[in-house]
């Protein structure tokens, strides 16, 4: 089995590369790149002329349900979307049901992706049992069976004691600790952002205030640890200043924004749409500015969806009903393309680091780069693709976005996960 | 009963919220209901107006005032009417609200007047269904009927309200009855100030464009009118003020504070009261108290409602 790629833009951000070039795929690995390469007997060659061709992407913040909510989504359903997405990796937060608190789950989770095998998924595991908060989970244990990093994602430990063993702990393994940053008292009952909209709507508001404390917290802890902290989604400006502080100190601090706080803002909550509950809430256009300039200036390391399925009945609910999330996985790159590369706030090298180059040095996974001898995780782009966002086309299960309808621009239209096609639209 | 450049009907499926209306469709709406009120003054209180219609009566939260004024103000305009309360119906059973709101479609009524505890489910059903939906009070968000009776009580005895000074007090940041009325009395021109301890104020309140008083006498100086808002014991579990005896010191309506207000005053209330509570008695009861007029007003709103959606899907 080989490919031969013909004519494609290659632009690999980790080794500064960005040329007109082929690449030839030998099993699993690239054999060569370079100009002029000629097809062999028995290459399947792709013509990728106005393609943009880039390492792998990784969405290192998705929830595939199973084991336990198959009806929202599976492994299986979950990984194709990621194919369709342009992802080669992705992982998982371990709120399933039971926890991946413990190896037997996350070697569930990968024997699952092993039998299906068109991206490679990263199990988190939880640092608390349960996630409940109270102690830690067997770090050790989730770490031998293949989790690659930790997080109580959406059940933040509010105990600053138990987060600082966690950070500490998990340190010993060089497991990286994701925090989901919410004062959850502070955060209450709300279900969208605090401020002008949910004064207008009646609605219970959540403040900026309940990342922001969090957020301080797991800075505070980082510098006391000298141990690494993600910051999940981050959704204020007041986020976005402490990160930048932070990293200024020279603090192992990192961060990452989804496609919906770049895209919407509170003002889409005003129909009462249940798809647009989410949490961290939807803000305001200041913060929303705010995350593009840390974005820009490299506070914010990554994007990431926080792929979230809920079940159509779920999300058909009264608004404080509904269960709060946004499915991601494939409207991800055309949001970002459409929303900040043709828009000119990143370019397509800056937009790769964030989606493929820095999710694998947070996670510290090999690199997917496009050198022969690497493993052949490519994601081929067409940025000048145009479609309209159609949920019922979804390889996801499930259908809670609020994009649907929306014309987008710049779309993944060929994967490629370990030398072999996983999706394939190109024309 | 109407001025020949005024349309006969409103020129929309459903009344969700104040917010949506233009002051014309407000004047419409009140100037309906005054002719109305003549009906209700007549000997036979029953006009034909909606017969042949069926309305129906969703309340999935308790409520014995909204859910009474509306079914007399049906049986007035002769509608068939149906009263479906949150006991006995089939969301205790498990069936979501879409679920129940299409199979009321199903049957064909022309009015759903919807009552939830979640801000927003009028606005699902208005979205769902062919059938018109009138908001009788959604969360924390809108009671539209309960604004425009409070505007039109106003109106009686200030022949206007453009100008007035008119004061609300009391659970802003949970009322939908402020939220409405704050939309609905910009929007024709008074000057709204809410009162309250800040822990009971929404934020941006002041974007909605009403001015934030913390202090109940200071906050009363000169109003043409004071709102009175219910004020709930449950708040007093949330810490949002320490008790309700404490709450009573500051915000309770007293003849004293009434005094600083204007000589002629009008004191409202959306009801039920809390006697010696948001609201000295001396007070409710009043020579300038207007409670018990926007009760019977509230008829005479609702049916100029009905009659005003009743027209729309030909």
């Amino acid at each position: 089995m080989a490919l031969l790629i013909k004519e494609a833009r290659l632009i690999d951000p980790s080794r500064g590369v960005d040329a007109i070039n082929d690449i030839l795929i030998k099993g699993e690995k690239i054999s060569e790149v370079g100009p002029d390469l000629l097809p062999a007997g028995g290459v399947d060659v792709i013509d990728c002329t106005g393609k943009i061709v880039c390492p792998g992407l990784i969405d290192m913040h998705t929830h595939l349900r199973e084991p336990g909510r198959e009806d929202k989504e599976t492994i299986a359903t979950g990984m194709m979307a990621a194919a369709a997405g342009g992802f080669t990796t992705i992982a998982c937060m371990p709120n399933t049901s039971p926890v991946n608190d413990t190896a037997s789950v996350t070697e569930y989770i990968l024997g699952r992706a092993k039998v299906i095998d068109t991206v490679r998924v990263l199990p988190v595991g939880s640092i608390t049992k349960g996630l409940r908060g109270e102690s830690l989970s067997e770090i050790g244990e989730l770490k031998a069976a293949g989790a690659a990093a930790l997080s109580d994602d959406g059940m933040p430990v509010m105990n600053a004691d138990l987060m600082r063993n966690a950070l500490d702990y998990a340190g010993m393994f060089d497991l990286l600790i994701i925090s989901h940053c919410e004062d959850k008292k502070l955060a209450g009952d709300g279900v969208m952002n605090e401020g002008r909209m949910s004064t207008r709507l009646g609605l219970s508001g959540i403040p900026s205030a309940a990342e922001e404390i969090m957020v301080a917290r797991e800075i505070c802890l980082a510098r006391l640890t000298k141990r690494s902290v993600h910051i999940a989604h981050v959704s204020t400006a007041g986020s976005v200043r402490l990160i930048r502080q932070a990293k200024a100190e020279g603090l192992p601090v990192t961060a990452e924004v989804t496609p919906h706080h770049l895209c919407l803002t509170e003002e889409a909550v005003a129909g009462f749409d249940p798809n647009t509950k989410v949490n961290p809430p939807l803000r305001t256009k200041a913060d929303q500015e705010a995350l593009i300039e840390g974005l820009q200036d490299g506070t914010i390391d990554v994007i990431a969806s926080d792929h979230a399925p809920h079940t159509l009945v779920e999300k058909e609910l009264e608004y404080d009903y509904a269960p709060f999330g946004i499915i991601g996985m494939e409207t991800s790159l055309p949001l970002i393309l459409t929303r900040l590369y043709h828009k000119g706030i990143l370019n397509i090298s800056q937009i790769i680091e964030k989606m493929s180059c820095n999710p694998a040095r947070i996670l510290k996974i090999d690199p997917a780069r496009l050198a022969p001898g690497d493993v052949a995780d490519i994601t081929v782009i067409d940025p000048e693709k145009e479609k309209i966002v159609d949920v019922s086309a979804f390889r996801s299960k499930a259908r809670n976005c609020p994009f649907h309808g929306w014309p987008l621009k710049g779309y993944p239209s060929l994967t490629i996960y370990h030398g072999k096609i996983t999706f394939n639209e190109l024309k | 009963m109407m001025t020949a450049s005024q349309s006969d009907r409103l020129n929309k499926k459903d009344l969700l919220g104040i917010e949506d209306l233009s002051k014309e469709e407000i004047e419409l709406i009140l100037n309906n209901a005054d002719a109305f009120k003549e009906v209700l003054t007549r000997d036979i209180k029953k006009v034909p107006t909606l017969r042949g219609k069926t309305v129906i009566n969703l309340f999935l939260e308790p409520s014995t005032r909204t859910r009474t004024s509306f079914e007399i103000a049906e049986k007035r305009l002769s509608a068939d009417t149906i009263n479906i309360s949150a006991q006995g119906s089939s969301l205790v059973k498990g069936e979501t609200l879409k679920d129940m709101a299409k199979n009321l479609e199903a049957m064909n009524p022309d009015i759903i007047v919807i009552r939830h505890s979640a801000s927003g489910s009028p606005h699902m059903l208005a979205r769902l269904c062919r059938f018109s939906v009138i908001n009788a009070g959604d969360g924390a968000h809108e009671h539209p009927t309960q604004a425009l009776l409070d505007m039109l009580t106003i109106r009686e005895k200030r022949g206007g309200l453009s100008g007035l000074k008119i004061a609300i007090v009391g659970d802003i940041l949970h009322s939908r009855v402020a939220r409405s009325n704050i939309f609905g009395l910009t929007r024709m021109g008074a000057n709204v100030r809410v009162i309250g301890p800040p822990t009971l104020i929404p934020p941006f309140v002041e974007d909605l464009g009403v001015e934030v008083y913390h202090d109940l006498k200071e906050g009363v100086r000169g109003m043409d009118i004071i709102m009175m808002l219910r004020i709930q014991k449950e708040r007093e579990n949330r810490s949002l003020f320490p008790t309700i005896r404490e709450y009573a010191r500051f915000f309770c309506l007293t003849k004293e504070r009434v005094a600083l207000a204007k000589d002629d005053c009008l004191i409202m209330h959306p009801g039920p009261i809390n006697r010696g509570v948001e609201i000295d008695p001396e007070v409710a009861d009043g020579p300038y108290s207007v409670i018990l007029n926007q009760v019977t007003n509230g008829v005479a709103i609702r049916m100029a409602v009905l009659y005003l959606l009743s027209g729309e899907k030909g």
